[in-house]
C-alpha cells in the first residue's frame, strides 16, 4: 500500500495505482478527455494533469503511478491554469456550434469547458477540413475531432481491426481510416463502438431521422416501424427516464403519438429467426455438415462483415437465416402486406435498432440508394436517433401511458427479448432446438450457463443422448481469438453465436452513449433477461401469432416460401477484404526468456 | 562618439545564440516518419526569418513559397500549386542575391523534387504518405531494435541480469556490443533537445560487465527442423541462437578455426578482449548449436550438398578478402592487407613489427585499427595516410584521435600513387601525391584533387593497405545463388530469390557494415526461417516488469563518456583501453534517459515490444 497526499486529504491505495484512480478515492475529480480505463492511458489531452510537490513539471494523472508520501494538488494555481489554457486550445480546433451537435449535453468537451467557466476563448478558432462520405452509415467529422485516439485504441484493442490510425504528423496530425484507405474501402465492420466511446461529437451515425418524418408527412405511405429487443434496456437513458419508466409500452406510445401507423416488436421476428435458425442447426448438424466447423449465428451483421471481410473461408458456415430486422421487412411486406391488401411498396418499414450495421444490412450493404427494388425495411434508425426523433416531436414520455404493440406482429416471446444480450440467441435456439429434438420443451433456465459477460463462453448440453458443443462470443477481438482457435483445430463446436459489440445489442454502437461513457452493457442484458423471466412467454415455438404465421402463410420451417423470404445469400454482396495482418496467434510455442 | 568600439553581443543575441546550439541539437533529435513537406515548410520559415530583407527573391519570394506550401497542408491547392512551387523556387535559386535566398529556395527544389509523390498525396487526397511507425528512436535506430530504454531502466535499478536478458530478446552479443557497437541508437536521441544523447553503449557495458554470466533460456521442444548457417560470424550466430531456442537444430560451418567472425579475426583485441567475445559465443552454443569449424563450404564441400542435406540455409558468409590499391609496387615484400594482418593476430601468429616503419593506406575504422595495431606490435613508427582531409576519414573522430595519441602519425591528402622497393624486393618507401580538397561530389562529399605539389617520399619497411574488404561469394554464386557485384542479392527479408530454401544477411549482403547490422540480419533470417519452415515461433521478452519512469525528467546534465586509459599505458600491449563507468556515473547516466517508452508517442503507440 502506498501512502498519498491528495488536495490535503490523505489516502491509502495500492501499489501501482494511478494518481487519477488515488484522488477519485479521495473523492477528488480530477477532469479528463482522453482517458478510457485499460483502452487508452495516453496522457494525449493533458487536461488531468496535477502538480506534485518536488516535481519538476506537471504530470498527467492518468497514466501515471502514485508513490509513497506523494504530495498531488489538482487545483493549485498552476494545474489550474494548465487545465484551463489546454481546453482552450482543444476549443480553438474544435468546432464549438454546440447548437446544431447531436452531443450537445453529452459531450465531455463542453463539459469541462462549461465547469472551467471559459467564456470566452482567447485562441482565435483554427478549425481543419477534411472530407467524408455522406452515405456510408459512420459519419465523421474532422472539425470536431480532438485527437484523443479512443477511437483508434478501441477498434484495435477490442475489435481487433485497427480502422483508424493517427496520419499525417506535426500540427496536422488528425485521425484516418487506416492504409490511406477511404472508409468504404475499409473492412469496417460498422460496430459503432468508436461513436459510443467517442468523447465529442466527432463521430455519429448517419442521420436517417429526417426520412423518417418524411415518411409520416406522407399520406400515401403506412407506415411500420419495429422495435428491436436491445432497445427497450436504453431508450430512456438519454431522455432522462428512470429504467422502471423506460418501458417498450412506453416507447410504442411515444412512437404511436409521433403518427405511426403500425408499431410492432422485433422480439416477434427473433422468433421467427429462432424457427428457422435452430431448424437449420438441426439440420446442418445431423447431415454432418458442422464435422469441422460450426454453425455461426448470422443476426449481428456487424459480425457478418467481419467475418466476410477477416475470414471470407467460413462464409458457408453462416445460418444462411436473415436477421430479425430483416425477417421482420420480409413478413411485413408480404403477409402484413397481404392482411391489409395493400401493395408492399405502399409500406414504409422502419426499424429502431441499437445498431448501425443495420443501416448497412437494409441496403445489402451497399451505400447507393437502391430507387427500384423493395427493401425489407426501408429505413434504420438507431435507438439515438429515435430518443433525437421523440425530442424534436416535444413527446413527454414521462407522463406518457404506456401503449401495447399491435397485431400481428407485435408479439414476442422471453427468448425474444433476450436475443439483445450476448448468449441469447445461442438460448433462444437451444430452447427450441431441444423442443424440436425432444418433443418437451426443456426448463425455461436449462441454458442459462451461455450467459454472462466474459468475452469468449461455451457450454456443452446433452439432447436425447446428443452432445451438442456451444460457444457465445462478443467483440471482436473475442471473436477472433474463438475463430483463430476453431481454425487452428484447438477448439471444435457446433453451434456459435458472435456479436460484435462487447455485451451484445444492448452494447450497440447504436445506444445511448453515457456520459461517463462507462460500459452499460451488463446493467441493460440484466434487464432483458429479467423481462424474459417475467414473460408468460419463453419458447419461440410456443409464440401464437409465430404459429399462426406458419399455419397461414409459411408452412413450416425452412419451407420453400420460408426460404425464400426468410433467408439470405451472404455471397450477394461483397465486403472490402481485410488489409491487416492477422492477429498473432496465442500458440504455446512462445518462448519467455528467464524462465529456464 | 569614439571612433572605434569592440562590439560585444547584447543579452537578445546571447540568448539567440545559445538557442542557435539548442536547435541544432534538436534537429539531430528529429524523429523517424516526420511528414517531409510540413518539416521543409518549418525550415523554410526559419531560412525566411534569416532574410536580411534586402532583395526581392527571397524578401517575398520565400515567403509565397511558405504560403503556397501551407496551402498544399492545408487542402488549399491543385497540382498547379506544385508547379508554381517548383517555378517560384527556381527562380530565387537563380536571382537571389545571396546563399540565405538561395539554399533556402534550393531546399524547398530538392524536396518538390525529391518527394514529389507526398506532394501529390497531400494535394489529391489531403493526407501524408508518412506516417510514424516507431516512436522509440533509439529502438527505431537500433537495427536489432534492442529495448533501449527498457534496459536502462534496469540497469538504473541495479537489475543487470535482466538487463543482459531483455536485450537477448533482441541481441545474443549484448556483451560484444557492449564493446564495439558503433550504437546507431544514440544518433537521434531524444535526450539531445536537453543536453546530450544518452551514453546508451557505456550504460550496456557497464550491466554486460557486471552481469557476465546469464544463462540462456531453455530452448522450445525439437522440431526435427535442420538448418546449415555457413559463416560463424554475428550474423550467422545470432541466427543460430535463435533458432536453436525455437526448437530447430543448428549447423554453423565456419572455415576458420575459431568462431566470431570479424569480431575475432578483425576486431583488435584491445578493442574487444577475447574473454568478452567467447562469453557471448559460450552462451549462443549453450543452446546446442553444432559446430564445425576449419570447413569452408564451397571449397571443402560443395555448396549443393548443404542445400540438399538441409531444411533451409542461412549464408551468412561476410566479407573477409582484401581489396587491392592498384598501384605499382604493390606486390613488394612487406605489403600487407589489414584484413589479413588482423586475421594472422586473431588466429594467434602476430607479425613481428619491432623497429619497423610502418605505413598504413586509408581512412576507415579498419586503418585506425590496423595503425594501432601496428603501434602494439613494435613499430618505430606509423604514418597513415589518407588521400581526404581527416573530417572526410569514415573512421570514428574517437578512434582517429586516439590513433593519433598512442603516436600514429595522421597524414590526410596524400593519394599514394607507387610502393618503392630496394634490390631484394622489400618495400622501402610509400610515394604519395599530395591532393588538395575539390568540389563536392555526387555522394555529397568533397573531392581530393592533385595538388600543384612534388611528389612525396615516405620511407617505410612495411605497408598495410586498409581499403576496404571484400565478399567471396564466387562458389556460392557458382552454386547458383544469385549475386550482384559479389554480394549476395537477397531480399530485406533475407529470403534468396531464385533459391528456395537458401536465406543470406551480413556483409556478404550489404558489404562491410557493422556488427549490429549483422546481428540483425540474423534475427531477421531466423523469424523469416522458422516461418518458411511452417512454424510461427515467438520470441518474448524475459523480462516483463520494467521499472516506472520517473515523473520529471532529470535536469540538464553532462554526458558521461567512457574514459580511455592513457595511451602510453595502452599502446604497449593488447588490453581493453577502455575504463568502465562507475557505479554513480552509470546511475546518473541511466537517469538521464527521457523514457519515450513511456512519454510522448511511446504510451501510444509501440513503447515496447515484448515480442517477435
Amino acid at each position: 500500500m502506498v501512502n498519498v497526499t491528495i488536495n490535503g486529504i490523505a489516502v491509502r491505495v495500492p501499489e501501482g495505482t494511478t494518481i487519477m484512480e488515488a484522488a477519485a478515492k479521495a473523492g477528488i475529480t480530477i477532469p479528463s478527455l482522453c482517458y478510457l480505463k485499460e483502452i487508452n492511458e495516453i496522457g494525449a489531452c493533458r487536461v488531468c494533469c496535477v502538480e506534485i510537490e518536488g516535481e519538476s513539471r506537471l504530470v498527467s494523472s492518468c497514466n501515471n503511478l502514485v508513490y509513497e508520501g506523494m504530495v498531488v494538488y489538482t487545483n493549485s494555481p498552476r494545474a489550474r491554469q494548465a487545465r484551463r489554457i489546454n481546453v482552450e486550445l482543444l476549443l480553438s480546433q474544435h468546432d464549438s456550434t454546440c447548437a446544431t451537435c447531436v452531443r450537445s449535453g453529452n459531450c465531455k468537451l463542453q463539459h469541462v469547458a462549461n465547469d472551467l467557466g471559459i467564456l470566452r476563448n482567447p485562441y482565435p478558432q483554427d478549425l481543419p477540413k477534411g472530407l467524408w462520405t455522406t452515405t456510408f452509415p459512420l459519419f465523421r467529422d474532422p472539425k470536431k475531432c480532438i485527437k484523443c485516439m479512443r477511437c483508434v485504441q478501441y477498434c484495435e484493442k477490442i475489435q481487433s481491426l485497427g480502422i483508424w490510425e493517427m496520419t499525417g504528423s506535426g500540427s496536422r496530425a488528425t485521425i484516418d481510416v487506416t492504409y490511406n484507405r477511404r472508409i468504404k474501402e475499409a473492412d469496417c465492420a460498422l460496430c459503432g463502438q468508436c461513436i459510443t466511446h467517442c468523447p465529442v461529437g466527432a463521430l455519429r451515425e448517419r442521420d436517417d431521422t429526417s426520412e423518417v418524418l418524411d415518411a409520416l408527412a406522407d399520406p400515401d405511405k403506412i407506415t411500420v416501424v419495429q422495435i428491436a429487443p436491445a432497445v427497450r434496456a436504453a431508450w430512456g437513458e438519454s431522455l432522462g427516464l428512470p429504467r422502471e419508466l423506460a418501458t417498450v409500452r412506453r416507447l410504442a406510445a411515444a412512437l404511436r403519438s409521433m403518427g405511426f401507423d403500425y408499431i410492432f416488436d422485433t422480439t416477434f421476428s427473433a422468433d421467427l429467426t429462432i424457427m428457422e435458425e435452430a431448424a437449420e442447426f438441426l439440420k446442418r448438424f445431423s447431415s454432418g455438415e458442422l464435422n469441422e466447423y460450426p454453425m455461426f449465428t448470422s443476426c449481428c451483421p456487424g459480425w457478418v462483415r467481419f467475418l466476410k471481410s477477416q475470414y471470407p473461408q467460413l462464409v458457408p458456415y453462416l445460418s444462411t437465416a436473415k436477421s430479425p430486422q430483416q425477417m421482420f421487412g420480409a413478413v411485413t411486406k408480404s403477409y402484413f402486406a397481404e392482411q391489409l391488401g395493400v401493395s408492399p411498396d405502399k409500406i414504409c418499414c422502419v426499424s429502431i435498432m441499437p445498431c448501425l450495421a443495420k443501416k448497412a444490412e437494409k441496403n445489402g450493404h451497399m451505400y447507393v440508394k437502391q430507387t427500384n427494388s423493395i427493401q425489407d425495411v426501408d429505413i434504420a434508425l438507431t435507438t439515438r436517433e429515435m430518443d433525437r426523433l421523440i425530442r424534436s416531436e416535444n413527446i413527454n414520455v414521462s407522463s406518457l401511458p404506456e401503449a401495447e404493440f399491435d397485431s400481428p406482429l407485435g408479439v414476442g416471446s422471453g427468448a425474444g427479448v433476450i436475443f439483445g444480450a450476448t448468449g441469447g440467441v445461442m438460448e433462444a435456439a437451444l430452447r427450441t432446438a431441444y423442443h424440436s429434438v425432444t418433443g418437451t420443451n426443456p426448463s425455461p433456465d436449462a441454458f442459462r450457463t451461455v450467459r454472462g459477460q466474459e468475452g469468449w463462453r461455451e457450454a456443452e448440453f446433452n439432447m436425447n443422448g446428443v452432445v451438442v458443443r456451444c460457444a457465445v462470443a462478443s467483440g471482436l477481438a473475442n471473436a477472433r481469438h474463438l475463430i483463430e482457435a476453431v481454425l487452428a483445430g484447438q477448439v471444435h463446436y457446433d453451434f456459435v453465436e458472435i456479436m460484435a459489440c462487447p455485451g451484445g445489442c444492448v452494447g450497440g454502437g447504436g445506444q445511448p452513449i453515457p456520459f461517463e461513457q462507462t460500459e452499460q452493457a451488463e446493467i441493460r442484458g440484466e434487464l432483458l433477461y429479467k423481462l424474459d423471466r417475467l414473460s408468460p412467454l419463453r419458447y419461440s415455438h410456443e409464440n401464437p401469432e409465430i404459429k399462426t404465421l406458419y399455419h397461414e402463410y409459411l408452412g413450416e420451417p425452412l419451407s420453400e416460401r420460408a426460404e425464400e423470404l426468410l433467408h439470405t445469400d451472404h455471397n450477394s454482396w461483397t465486403m472490402p477484404l481485410s488489409l491487416r495482418l492477422q492477429m498473432q496467434n496465442t500458440e504455446d510455442t512462445t518462448i519467455h526468456f528467464g524462465e529456464t | 562618439m569614439s571612433r572605434l568600439s569592440l562590439e560585444t553581443p547584447n543579452q537578445a543575441q546571447t540568448v539567440v545564440e545559445s538557442l542557435y546550439k539548442d536547435l541544432e541539437r534538436r534537429i539531430a533529435a528529429s524523429p523517424p516518419g516526420l511528414c517531409p513537406v510540413d518539416i521543409s515548410l518549418g525550415f523554410l520559415k526559419l531560412c525566411h526569418a534569416q532574410t536580411c530583407g534586402k532583395c526581392s527573391p527571397c524578401r517575398i519570394g520565400l515567403g509565397q513559397l511558405a504560403r503556397l506550401m501551407d496551402d498544399i497542408l492545408s487542402e488549399r491547392a491543385t497540382l498547379d500549386t506544385i508547379d508554381r512551387i517548383e517555378k517560384t523556387a527556381k527562380t530565387i535559386v537563380d536571382t537571389a542575391d545571396c546563399a540565405i535566398g538561395y539554399e533556402a529556395a534550393n531546399m524547398v527544389l530538392r524536396g518538390v523534387q525529391g518527394f514529389r509523390d507526398d506532394y501529390v498525396e497531400h494535394v489529391t487526397n489531403n493526407r501524408c504518405t508518412s506516417g510514424l511507425t516507431q516512436p522509440v528512436p533509439c529502438v527505431a535506430l537500433c537495427p536489432a531494435h534492442v529495448d533501449v530504454p527498457g534496459y536502462i531502466s534496469l540497469v538504473r535499478a541495479g537489475r543487470y541480469e535482466d538487463a543482459v536478458k531483455l536485450i537477448r530478446k533482441d541481441n545474443p552479443f549484448p556483451t560484444a556490443c557492449a564493446f564495439v557497437c558503433e550504437h546507431p541508437c544514440e544518433a537521434r536521441c531524444r535526450r539531445n533537445m536537453v543536453d546530450d544523447a544518452v551514453n546508451i553503449c557505456g550504460i550496456k557495458h557497464f550491466a554486460v560487465t557486471h552481469a557476465l554470466h546469464v544463462a540462456p533460456v531453455a530452448n522450445q521442444p525439437s522440431t526435427g527442423k535442420r538448418i546449415a548457417i555457413i559463416g560463424g560470424g554475428p550474423g550467422g550466430l545470432s541466427c543460430a541462437f535463435y533458432l536453436q531456442l525455437m526448437g530447430h537444430h543448428t549447423v554453423v560451418y565456419e572455415q576458420r578455426p575459431q568462431l566470431g567472425g570479424m569480431l575475432r579475426y578483425g576486431i583488435p583485441r584491445y578493442r574487444l578482449p577475447e574473454d568478452m567475445l567467447n562469453n557471448d559465443i559460450d552462451v549462443i552454443l549453450s543452446t546446442g548449436v553444432e559446430v564445425h569449424t576449419d570447413v569452408s563450404v564451397g571449397r571443402d564441400i560443395p555448396f549443393r550438398e548443404i542445400e540438399e542435406q538441409y531444411d533451409a540455409v542461412f549464408l551468412c558468409i561476410g566479407a573477409h578478402i582484401d581489396r587491392k590499391i592498384g598501384i605499382p609496387g604493390e606486390s613488394s615484400i612487406g605489403v600487407v592487407s589489414a584484413v589479413e594482418m588482423l586475421r594472422d593476430i586473431g588466429e594467434g601468429n602476430p607479425p613481428d613489427f619491432t623497429g619497423k616503419r610502418v605505413c598504413v593506406i586509408g581512412g576507415g575504422n579498419v586503418s585506425m585499427d590496423a595503425t594501432r595495431t601496428a603501434l602494439r606490435l613494435g613499430a618505430a613508427s606509423v604514418t597513415t595516410v589518407y588521400r581526404r582531409r581527416i573530417d572526410d576519414m569514415t573512421a570514428l573522430s574517437e578512434e582517429i584521435e586516439e590513433a593519433a595519441a598512442e603516436g600514429a602519425t595522421i597524414l590526410p591528402l596524400q593519394a599514394p600513387v607507387r610502393i618503392e622497393c630496394n634490390e631484394d624486393g622489400h618495400v622501402s618507401a610509400l610515394i604519395t601525391q599530395p591532393q588538395q580538397i575539390g568540389p563536392v561530389g555526387r555522394d555529397g562529399r568533397p573531392k581530393p584533387i592533385s595538388a600543384n605539389k612534388p611528389e612525396q617520399a615516405i620511407p617505410c619497411d612495411i605497408v598495410i593497405v586498409a581499403i576496404g574488404q571484400g565478399i567471396d561469394s564466387k562458389p556460392f554464386n557458382a552454386a547458383g545463388v544469385a549475386t550482384n557485384r559479389d554480394r549476395i542479392s537477397a531480399l530485406p527479408d533475407s529470403f534468396v530469390e531464385g533459391s528456395p530454401k537458401v536465406f543470406a544477411g551480413g556483409d556478404a549482403v550489404t558489404g562491410p557494415s557493422t556488427v549490429i547490422r549483422a546481428i540483425a540480419a540474423g534475427k531477421v533470417a531466423a523469424a523469416n526461417i522458422d516461418n518458411f519452415l511452417g512454424y510461427n515461433h515467438v520470441i518474448h521478452a524475459a523480462v516483463q516488469d520494467i521499472p516506472e519512469a520517473s515523473l520529471s525528467p532529470a535536469p540538464a546534465c553532462g554526458r558521461v563518456n567512457l574514459r580511455t586509459r592513457p595511451a602510453c599505458e595502452c599502446v604497449t600491449n593488447f588490453d581493453d583501453i577502455k575504463e568502465p563507468m562507475t557505479e554513480d556515473e552509470v546511475l546518473q547516466e541511466a537517469s538521464r534517459c527521457l523514457r519515450c517508452d513511456h512519454y510522448g508517442y511511446g504510451n501510444f503507440r509501440g513503447g515496447r515490444m515484448r515480442q517477435w
